[in-house]
Parts: structure tokens; sequence; C-alpha cells
């Protein structure tokens, strides 16, 4: 046979690229429950990181997730629910992702740490190489930030990839306010020299300007789009106070 | 026919060392060796993927038509490369996540197609497998020894676990951050190859 015929290796390609297909087809979908396991339990590492609960086994993780998150739920930009999660916190805002949120559909999870509610929302934007994204955990009060969680895909190892890598870092949103008095965000990521407000401005990662730019619009941004949220929550815990109060 | 099969071994571990010698996969070698846990999954990621890919091309090297061959042995690589990518996923998935983009260029990797071009091509099966298994052994030995050092001086652990005693921190010792940037590793690279070149590669002259 003459192996450089034309029909030969139209043959050859055929026969190679159908058997191949079939195979990797075949790894794929034997694979891919596995791989949902990995991802969604990354999630929840993500989102457990948030809350400060940080380097515990896979099992642990699991455990510990299924305890602290309430429900999850998706709301629109109105602040509304447009979809209830169930307990355990994985079959409504958990499903969703940086394309959801970019369409308005806003994941929000329920938590309670130590008796106290926290409200874990996650934020995505661009830094210097790619997407990056985070989870902020936001107090009681809707106003202060309880902890942060960044990642990345591809910011530079030892000077954007800090914003994942630095837990120190992350530490520093702890406590900071994010709305000022007119409703707006005020959380910020400046370089240290700038930082006039700590009660809402964070120090920059040194070396990693754009990345630490990219962080401060995400926050800016993803509070926005969660301020009906926050004001109705405060709206809504003044209202049960003050029937507290009524019924005293 | 046992000395020949030695021999196809033992040299890509020294004398023709892919990294060393004939200074192919530098790029994937400088971007997973700040730390030693993906340097040693990379390592043993391109190892199966030589190996395999060099036995099959080796099977089907007769049946190959020359004028589509490079076609034919990118499709073999890239097939093999999604399933370990795809594998890595389901059961290392922090190791997947550090190696992100990497796994993926295992594709490009020059050393894949030089073995396969240079020896699966005109070899037996068994010689093709010791060959691809030996040269993905040569490549991985460099990046866990680059992995070593660098995850040693730059983070002061190996592992992930913590190797230099608190006290030494207490005299004042600071983890060296260049060692996690790109640059060391290239530079630690070419002091391998010093080394390598000044000791070892000697004999064969």
């Amino acid at each position: 046979m003459n192996k450089n015929s034309n029909t030969y290796i139209i043959a050859y390609s055929c026969i190679m690229v159908v058997v191949v297909a079939f195979l990797l087809a075949f790894v794929s979908s034997s694979l891919k429950p596995a791989q949902d396991v990995n991802v969604a339990l990354d999630k929840k590492k993500q989102i457990l990181a948030a809350l400060n609960i940080r380097n515990l086994s896979d099992q642990e993780s699991a455990e510990q997730y299924a305890k602290v998150v309430d429900r999850d739920a998706v709301i629109n930009a109105d602040g509304k629910e447009i979809a209830k999660g169930g307990k355990g916190g994985e079959t409504a805002g958990f499903l969703l992702n940086s394309a959801d949120y970019k369409a308005g559909k806003l994941a929000v999870y329920y938590c309670t740490v130590d008796g106290k509610h926290k409200f874990v929302v996650p934020v995505y934007g661009m830094g210097l190489w790619g997407p990056i994204w985070g989870y902020i955990a936001v107090n009681e009060d809707c106003n202060t930030i309880y902890g942060a969680y960044f990642n990345h895909e591809g910011e530079t190892a030892g000077l954007g990839a800090e914003i994942k890598d630095s837990k120190a870092w992350q530490d520093l949103f702890r406590g900071k306010t994010i709305y000022g008095a007119d409703g707006k965000p005020v959380i910020k990521v400046k370089k240290a020299s700038e930082v006039k407000d700590k009660s809402c401005e964070v120090d920059a990662v040194t070396g990693a300007t754009l990345t630490s730019v990219g962080v401060s619009d995400m926050l800016q941004e993803g509070f926005a789009k969660y301020m009906k949220l926050f004001a109705g929550q405060t709206s809504q815990t003044e209202a049960n106070d003050a029937g507290d109060g009524e019924k005293k | 026919m046992e000395n020949k099969i030695k021999s196809v071994f033992t040299a890509p571990l020294n004398f023709m060392n892919p990294v060393l010698v004939q200074v192919l996969g530098i790029c994937s070698a400088l971007a997973v060796t700040s730390q030693l846990k993906p340097a040693l999954v990379m390592g043993l990621a391109v190892t199966v993927i030589t190996a395999f890919s060099n036995l099959i091309i080796s099977l089907i090297r007769n049946t190959v038509p020359t004028r589509i061959r490079i076609v034919v042995q990118l499709v073999v690589v890239a097939a093999l490369v999604t399933i370990v990518s795809q594998v890595l996923k389901a059961y290392v998935y922090d190791v997947s996540v550090e190696l992100s983009v990497y796994v993926g260029l295992i594709i490009t990797n020059c050393i894949l197609m030089g073995r396969l071009e240079a020896f699966a091509m005109q070899n037996k099966p068994w010689p093709s497998f010791v060959d691809g298994f030996a040269n993905g052994l040569g490549y991985g030995i460099i990046l866990v020894v680059v992995g070593a050092v660098r995850e040693l001086l730059g983070r002061g652990t190996l592992l992930g676990f913590e190797i230099l005693p608190k006290s030494v921190y207490e005299m004042g010792y600071l983890n060296n951050g260049t060692m996690t940037m790109p640059a060391m590793a290239l530079i630690l690279i070419g002091v391998v190859i010093w080394i390598h070149r000044a000791y070892f590669y000697k004999e064969e002259k």
C-alpha cells in the first residue's frame, strides 16, 4: 500500500481523529463527577476563608461549611431575592458564576459564626493579567468587613499573587467600613502613602499596583451592586429592633 | 541489547539531559518550580506523557504517513496531555490549580516533539518507552532540584512543611523573596548547568 497517497492520508487522519475523540469523551465524562466535587469543595473553602476559617482538611471544610452557612440565595440589583437556597447553602447562589454576576444575578450566603449573623458576598473583577475574584464576609451591621478572601487566575507570583497568598494582607480588610454616609461604597485599596482614612482604605500590595487597583475597582463595583441588599437589611433590622422595643 | 537499553536509559539523565545539555523545556522549568510540590507533579506528568507518547508513536510508526507525521505526533501528545490534565483535576485539584496553564503547555514542550521525531519514529516500542521515561525523568530531576532550592530559600519550607527552625529566624534570618520569582529559576538552572558541565559532563570527551 502506498503510504503517501492522498487516500491513505485522509483515511488515516479520519480514523485517528475518531479514535482520539471517543477516547477523550470517555475520559472526560468518567472523571466529571470527581472534578465537580473538587470544584465545589474549593469554592466552599474560599467562602470559609472569607469567614476567617482556614487551613482545614477537605472533610473538615465540608462539615464546617454545612455548619456555618445557613442558606444561600440569589438576589438582583434591587436587593430582591429571586431564588431561595435551602439549608447547607449549595443550591442557589452557590451555583452562580462570574457571568451571572455580570448579568446582575448576585449570590449571597447567610452565615452564622459564633452566634453572630454574617453575610458573605462574592465579587469579581479584573487584575493585571486576568480575572480576579473574592469573597467578602460582612458583619451584622451591614457596613463593616468581617473577613476577606481574594483569588486570581494568573497574577504575577510574589507580587500580584499576594492578594491570594498573603493572609496578612487579606486580614487588613477586617473591620473596614464599606459604605459612606451617602450610602455609596467607600472601601478602597490605595498606595500606603496615599491612605488618608484608615477606616475604609487599605494599603496596596507592594509592587503590585495594577492588581491592587483591580481589587479596589472590584470592591467599589461589587459593593455598589450589593448596596440595595445591605441598605434593605439595615432597615429590616432596625424595624425588627423597633418592633422588639414595642413588645417590651 | 541489554547494554543498548541501559544507555538509552542513562544518557538522558546525564550526557544527554534534556534540560542541562539540550536546553529544552526551560519555559515550564521556570514557571512551575517556585515550590517543590508542583515541580514534582510537573516532572511526573511530563515523564508519563513522554513515556507513553513515545510508546504509542513507536507502535504506529510504520503506519504513519510521513507527510502528516508531525500532525499525528501532536494529536497523540495532545490527547495524552488532556487525559493527564483531567486526571489531575479529578484527584489532585489544588496542584492542578497551581500548575494552571502549564499542564496544557506540555503539548508545546520541545522535549516531547524532540524525542518523538528523533527516537520513537525510528525505534522499537520498548526502547522508545524507556527513552521517553528517562527523558521525562531527566527533566523532572532538574525541576525537583530547582524547586527544592527555591522553596527552601524563598519560603523556608519543603513540600509545605517548615524546615528552618524558629531560632534561625530569631537570629535575623529572612526568607529570600527573590527566590520565588521566575528570574531566580533561570539563574538557578544556569548554576545547575554550570555544576553539571564542571563535574559530570567532562567524562564524555
